[in-house]
């Protein structure tokens, strides 16, 4: 309990440095949110337009108000801290959706995102653990070479090609699923299917290579001497460690598709936060570029730190002591 | 040593199974999960990119400003058939005769969708919103016509109350100009121009879009925005001519890549495309000749830059030369393909009373002559120089590798391609960090003055480097001209001090306009000039219309190709 407690105050820290890394270096790329084809009509509204969002100060004071801990001069001559800030969960103005906040967006784009990202998971580790277990077990048949052969197929082809041709397939010439759009559980299969497809091949080839390795282990050979069946050998014995390299990719696999994929919700135009991690950076949206890293690495860091914790449910050889 | 905690009971079992035994059972509670039931709209148009505001002293984009055209209304609002500006919340209007006095006079059912009336102090205060600097509206340029507009906006002047725009009276506005303009009942159409609601801007400050319900003027009011999802409209019923409107309910979806805005098309999701870059450009031949598809004429103009300040682009013989080597009939047939234009003036044709003039053609053997007459017979001696474009489209690198192949096989001179990211280009541009440079204009009103002003000497958008005191004083000529045969014949010299005589800028084409829907199923669509379509004209035909017509596609498939350009960064629409 108390390691776990140290590990998650490790963690505020490290938020930190990287949401102040984020900053910096935004502030570095070349160009700005209100750099346009056409220019603001005068100085003087350009001047205003940097003053409204604080651009004209130093980086570290904008940082520091991002962060809420800014203490400023108000106008009646008073010191205060800034209202807002990261700190106390408020994520700033978005610059480019000049009447959002970059909490509403999270907001309405982040629970799509999860639902979409946690049906690709179990889509992915309920095809790719079967399947990598199945070429594992048949190596050598043909159910083996038709597995790995799938396997490394559906690696090889990416979203951008997959999404267009389920949409071809299903959703133009059976008129099974809508093309694209977000709202029922039809219009989910097919972004499900396209972002999982890749994982599922992945997690089966990990697996599959897991399971190769650790059924060449002294304690298998020893199992079987004892006279085990077979299914037992390979569920109890083999598997449990074999899964392990899974369960390590799970974390960093889970974080990525919680928060979206950019490809498959342009191609089904779904209305998630993916879309905003690249877009926000081409058009300079600070505030939204570092709210977004902090989400990524506060959910990324969350679930490797529950991978580690799966670990030592799983691996009896791993314990996390004081 | 502590023993070991091992994991015990239902984890323990569960344990080496959790992932794959339980990855099924919850994919299939989470699929039944998703339902979201939203009613169908009358109306399902897909807009372009997502808006990045509905607020119209702040949008600058085509898809913001064509939302907010239907939730806020002018004085003056444009015909659905060319965009004149017709009678909007102004029933009608009285000119000085030396044109720098408008009194407008406002209806008496003009009410906004929240019951209060819609008085002249409301206009007072949007367009004073507009100028007022801690706005900081980028657009506040189309009220400096107005008499001391300038002067506030940029703080010279404190005091809103000199400036001219004025309520008499509850239903009457009085509007001086600092120039007779030709043109300002067009800017009175504009969205920047439109009525907004005080109070709801007081309570919510910048989200008051974001509040419910929002206080609308136009034909339309706001009932949800879902970023990245939809805009939901809905009839505003307190709109003066709400008898007219003719759907109820309209959706406008946001969407960036062309291939999934034709599949929505395509199957009947959407009814509606009118965004020119969502049709996917590898389809563009086999599409154009289908009925549904409509290419017309825009007021846009795509152009090469010189930047002056660096030789020997300084030199206007050397500038024209480049320009009489780019064959442009050949970039509009073999590249863009969409209806383009070849253009030789900048303003593209169309605008009324502006008779375009011909600017320079293509005639290798006297650019070849000026060449060498600037000192660099048959290319010989050329400094090494940059092509600056962007990456938002494929386009733009395409259309460089032929300029470079034209220069190359008619100059002699070699020009190294330099593209960059989007804003990185734009600062590139500002800065003047570049030699020659591909840019675009799309005009915000049907007058030569939208394209020409942007060329004297302090504009922002200038970007060349190039300060020509007879350009700036013919523009300043024109603009208080009040006689407009006169006029033209200004502008009309300015423009060929700008294209032909000074070869400042190359223009390439002239913009097409594309959209598409079935005009069977769909009416009230007009092409126009601005490539707007207000909405309350637009109305389907026949109740039934879930399996169109136009359902199957000749071809459907879009390869890997298409789809990596058609995710491509979405075009960020230069301007409204």
């Amino acid at each position: 309990m108390t390691y776990l407690l140290k590990r998650l105050a490790s963690l505020i820290p490290l938020v930190l440095v990287i949401s102040f890394l984020a900053f910096e270096v935004m502030h570095l790329a070349p160009g700005g949110p209100f750099d346009r084809e056409r220019a603001p009509v005068s100085e003087e509204i350009k001047r205003a337009l940097a003053a409204r969002y604080h651009l004209d100060e130093p980086v570290w004071k904008q940082y520091l108000r991002y962060l809420g801990l800014l203490r400023e001069k108000t106008p009646a001559g008073k010191w205060r801290i800034v209202e807002g800030g990261l700190l106390k969960g408020d994520f700033g103005p978005s610059m480019q959706y000049r009447n959002h906040t970059v909490t509403d967006i999270i907001a309405q784009g982040l629970p799509v995102s999860l639902w979409l990202g946690a049906m690709a998971f179990c889509f992915a580790t309920g095809l790719g653990i079967p399947l990598g277990f199945l070429t594992a077990v048949r190596k050598g048949n043909w159910q083996g070479y038709a597995g790995s052969f799938l396997a490394l197929l559906v690696i090889c082809v990416p979203a951008l090609v997959i999404g267009p041709m389920l949409i071809m397939v299903f959703s133009i010439q059976w008129r099974w699923f809508p093309v694209a759009l977000w709202g029922d559980a039809w219009h989910a299969v097919l972004p499900t299917l396209t972002l999982g497809l890749y994982f599922a091949g992945k997690i089966s080839r990990l697996l599959r290579e897991g399971m190769l390795t650790i059924l060449h282990a002294h304690f298998i050979t020893t199992a079987r001497a004892k006279g085990l069946s077979e299914t037992a050998v390979l569920l109890k014995h083999a598997f449990r460690l074999a899964v392990l390299p899974v369960v390590s990719y799970s974390g960093p696999l889970l974080a990525d598709l919680l928060t979206g994929s950019f490809v498959v919700e342009n191609i089904f135009q779904i209305p998630g936060i993916g879309v905003f991690m690249v877009n926000s950076v081409l058009n300079r949206d600070y505030t939204m570029v570092v709210g977004l890293v902090v989400l990524y690495a506060v959910l990324l860091l969350l679930l490797n730190l529950a991978v580690d914790f799966a670990y030592s449910l799983i691996d009896p050889r791993v314990k996390y002591y004081e | 040593m502590p023993p070991a905690r091992r994991p015990v009971g239902l984890v323990r079992r569960l344990g080496f199974r959790v992932p794959g035994c339980l990855a099924v059972p919850v994919l299939v509670l989470l699929l039944a999960g998703c339902t979201r039931s939203v009613p169908s709209a009358d109306l399902v148009i897909i807009n372009g990119a997502e808006p990045e505001s509905l607020d119209p002293a702040i949008l600058t984009g085509q898809a913001d400003g064509r939302v907010a055209l239907e939730l806020f209304e002018g004085l003056t609002r444009y015909d659905p058939a060319n965009a004149a500006p017709i009678p909007g919340l102004a029933e009608r209007w009285d000119i000085s005769p030396d044109g720098r006095i408008y009194t407008f006079h406002l209806r008496t059912n003009a009410l906004w969708s929240t019951g209060e009336p819609i008085t002249a102090r409301d206009f007072v205060y949007s367009w004073l919103r507009v100028l007022n600097p801690d706005t900081a509206s980028e657009y506040a340029g189309q009220l400096f016509y107005l008499e001391n507009g300038e002067e506030y906006c940029t703080g010279k002047i404190k005091d809103p109350s000199r400036v001219g725009v004025k309520a008499t009276d509850d239903r009457t506005l009085r509007v001086e100009l600092k120039n007779p303009t030709p043109f300002f009942l067009d800017l009175c159409a504009l969205q920047t121009l439109r009525v907004v609601p005080r109070q709801a801007i007081a309570k919510y400050g910048d989200r008051w879009l974001m509040a419910r319900p929002v206080p609308c003027s136009g034909a339309y009011e706001l009932v949800a925005w879902r970023v990245n999802d939809r805009i939901r409209l809905r009839k505003n019923r307190r709109y003066w001519d709400a008898a007219h409107t003719r759907c109820e309910t309209v959706d406008l979806l946001p969407c960036t890549s062309a291939n999934t805005a034709l599949n929505l098309y395509a199957t009947g999701a959407a009814d509606v495309v009118w965004d020119k870059n969502l049709v996917p450009v590898e389809l563009l031949d086999l599409l154009l000749k289908r009925p549904d598809f409509h290419s017309f004429p825009y007021l846009g103009t795509y152009f090469i830059r010189f930047n002056v300040t660096r030789r020997p682009f300084d030199q206007p013989r050397v500038r024209k030369a480049f320009a009489l080597a780019i064959d442009k009939k050949r970039i509009v047939e073999k590249i863009t393909k969409g209806g383009e234009q070849p253009a030789s003036s900048y303003t593209p044709p169309g605008i009324p009373g502006y008779e375009t003039p011909e600017g320079l053609g293509h005639e290798p053997p006297a650019a070849r002559k000026l060449l060498a007459e600037a000192g660099f017979p048959d290319g010989r001696g050329f400094p090494s120089f940059q092509y600056l474009c962007d990456t938002t489209s494929h386009l733009h690198e395409q259309i460089a590798v032929e300029l470079q192949d034209m220069w190359q096989r008619e100059l002699g001179v070699h020009v190294e391609i330099r593209k960059m990211e989007w804003k990185t280009y734009l600062r590139a541009q500002g800065e003047l960090d570049y030699d020659l440079c591909r840019s675009s204009w799309i005009g915000d009103y049907k007058d030569a003055n939208t394209f020409l002003d942007m060329f004297m000497s302090n504009n922002g958008n200038n970007r060349t480097g190039w300060k020509n005191p007879r350009y700036d004083a013919l523009l300043r000529a024109a603009n208080a001209q009040l006689d407009r045969t006169k006029r033209e014949k200004i502008l009309q010299q300015a423009e060929i001090l700008l294209v032909r005589e000074e070869a400042l800028i190359v223009p390439l084409y002239f913009y097409a306009g594309l959209e598409y829907h079935d005009e069977d199923r769909i009416k009230g669509i007009f092409p126009n000039l601005l490539d707007v379509h207000p909405i309350q004209a637009i109305y389907k035909v026949g109740r039934n219309s879930h399996a169109p017509p136009h359902a199957r596609l000749a071809e459907p498939q879009p390869s890997a190709a298409e789809t990596s350009s058609a995710l491509a960064v979405p075009l960020p629409a230069p301007g409204p």
